[in-house]
């Protein structure tokens, strides 16, 4: 009994121990978004609370930031309705009807493969695509590559959550009559919903979170979130205050996420690792 | 009448598994394949920037030539993503199997926040990741600093020096995903049959023995793939280091993509990196097909065992 409570103790101990490793130093940065810059400097532990890191951020004449996070928005809205929707349609198609081999194979393999692959070796090549037909730096050459970027986890997802309704119900919808799409937009599509907002919830994160593509295909007028904290990191003279102001609001979709819908992301980030 | 209603619906049926797969064909096709093919053609070309329009002359195997004689950033860069890719992945590993095990077989308090806060740094963006460490471990207001001064120590330049840039750069990246392999580790020993768990508690002496012989064999499948895919993974690493180091001091933390990104976006040489790209592509390809092969013989062998 004693041993079973020692093992306890130190397994919580250890465990809390690491999510303190991860608060710790996130708090520490993000505190200094309601710090004066001097105190930022300094390192006061205590020091006067203030809101100007945001307005500045946000209102002052010089920071395109509430731009950045409305480009970040539509980005990843309008890629997301568009993986869904063709990540669903296909995971529909691919587990429960009858699709030659060889179809099933290729999709799937080249869409695992792409998902390994380094994102930084396509870039390149996408940038050189969307310039030379005037593409680049436009919302759709990013949303459409974003879209691209985040279909295989998508797919993968779809396909576990297609692959879990009961295959008695299609069978039988199919005896009553129905055509492969009636299947699909009558019974799978209503009962397929809940993995549809998991799958949704974190291809936008993933969208929002994206790095590599959007620093090379944003223009300014583009620019989405992560580039411009980037920007900010990479300035001579580092505004601190603001920089931390900036990753606390790029973080909010996270944090919601994580209140809202953590055994989804569990889920979903499980699917998507080890297939 | 009657014997022509079935072929309709099969026509229509036909036609429905082409346009729900159309799509996502579609983008792969436009966006995936056809980019692989375009690197591909480019390798083997010179490009030159002038005034906005691009002069292309063809070089054969030049640009190949080049990057497996004279280059030495490049493979700087590989050695050091190798490096990262199997020291960062096997303290995870370590690291979140303990963790997990401990979990399991102990239970922990507040379950449901414990997995919020490890999901935190797995859901935010990767470059806030790198702007967080890259302030905590600033030479002058950085936290790590502020704290060794506590202790009396002087400050150690975290980032700027080429002795500890690359394990600055591997902390972080294990600070980002343990709690992940943590997570998959524990879904793994849950799933683990609850009797064989129960027998073997009764047949073995120590909670040492049981995890040794008996919890760590059933793990293995799950281990091994977590291990290999993690490792090529990591090779996509970019945006940490972007932010944290770009790449320096020096080469000393230089990785694979970061000189993609250069020889394209800095130094204008698309036909260079276009061939760059391709070897990456074509490397990774092979490990990717090699650990699929890998992990299936392992799946094989072990349901031809139980």
């Amino acid at each position: 009994m004693t041993l079973r409570l020692g093992s306890r103790i130190l397994a919580n101990t250890v465990v809390w121990g690491y999510a303190l490793v991860i608060l710790g130093p996130t708090l520490w940065v993000l505190s200094n978004a309601f710090k004066f810059k001097i105190d930022i400097i300094t390192g006061a532990t205590i020091s006067p609370f203030t809101w100007i890191n945001f307005h500045e951020l946000l209102f002052s004449r010089q920071s395109d930031f509430l731009t950045n996070l409305l480009n970040s928005a539509v980005i990843g809205i309008a890629s997301t309705a568009i993986v869904i929707v063709v990540a669903t349609m296909a995971a529909f198609t691919l587990t429960c009807l009858n699709v030659r081999p060889w179809v099933r194979w290729a999709l799937l393999g080249w869409a695992l493969l792409f998902h390994m692959l380094p994102t930084l070796t396509f870039v390149g090549s996408w940038y050189l695509m969307f310039s030379s037909v005037g593409l680049h730096g436009t919302y759709f050459a990013v949303i459409m590559t974003h879209a691209v970027h985040n279909l295989p986890m998508a797919l993968f997802l779809m396909m576990s959550f297609v692959g879990a309704l009961p295959r008695e119900l299609i069978q039988a919808a199919r005896m009553d009559g129905c055509s492969y799409g009636q299947v699909f937009w009558r019974i799978a599509f209503p009962l397929v919903r809940g993995g549809m907002i998991a799958a949704t919830a974190l291809t936008f994160i993933f969208s929002w979170s994206d790095f590599a593509i959007s620093l090379t295909l944003t223009s300014r007028d583009t620019m989405t979130v992560p580039v411009a904290i980037a920007t900010f990191a990479q300035e001579y003279d580092i505004r601190y205050g603001e920089m931390a102001a900036g990753t606390l609001l790029s973080i909010v979709p996270a944090l919601l996420l994580i209140l809202l819908g953590q055994n989804f992301i569990v889920r979903g980030l499980l699917a998507g690792a080890v297939k | 009448m009657i014997s022509n209603e079935p072929s309709y619906k099969e026509r229509r049926n036909k036609r429905w598994i082409a346009i729900s797969l159309l799509p996502a064909v579609a983008l792969f096709i436009v966006l995936t394949a056809f980019p692989v093919v375009n690197l591909l053609a480019l390798s083997f070309f010179h490009v030159e920037w002038r005034e906005a329009t691009s002069a292309f002359s063809f070089v054969g195997l030049d640009n190949y030539h080049r990057l497996f004689s004279t280059e030495k950033v490049f493979w700087d860069g590989v050695r050091n993503t190798a490096f990262f890719a199997v020291t960062a992945v096997s303290c995870q590993m370590v690291l979140g199997f303990s963790m997990a095990l401990a979990v399991r077989t102990a239970g922990s308090y507040g379950r449901a926040m414990l997995t919020g806060i490890f999901l935190l740094p797995i859901v935010v963006p990767p470059i806030v990741i790198g702007t967080m460490w890259r302030l905590i471990m600033g030479r002058e207001f950085g936290l790590a600093n502020m704290l060794l001064r506590l202790l009396g120590l002087g400050p150690v330049d975290w980032l700027g020096n080429p002795d500890i840039a690359l394990a600055s750069v591997i902390f972080v990246d294990i600070w980002h995903w343990t709690p992940f392999v943590f997570l998959l580790m524990l879904a793994g020993l849950e799933s683990l049959d609850g009797e064989v768990i129960e027998a073997a508690r009764m047949d073995t002496r120590s909670r040492c023995q049981q995890i040794r012989h008996v919890v760590l064999p059933m793990m293995m499948p799950t281990i091994i793939v977590t291990l290999l895919f993690r490792v090529i993974l990591s090779f996509k690493v970019f945006d940490e280091v972007y932010l944290l180091t770009s790449g320096g001091p020096g080469t000393a933390t230089e990785v694979v993509n970061f000189s993609i990104y250069r020889t394209f976006f800095r130094q204008d040489q698309v036909g260079y990196g276009s061939a760059m790209s391709i070897v990456t592509l074509f490397a990774i390809t092979v490990v990717i097909i090699l650990a699929r092969g890998l992990a299936q013989r392992r799946a094989a062998q072990r349901s031809t065992v139980s």
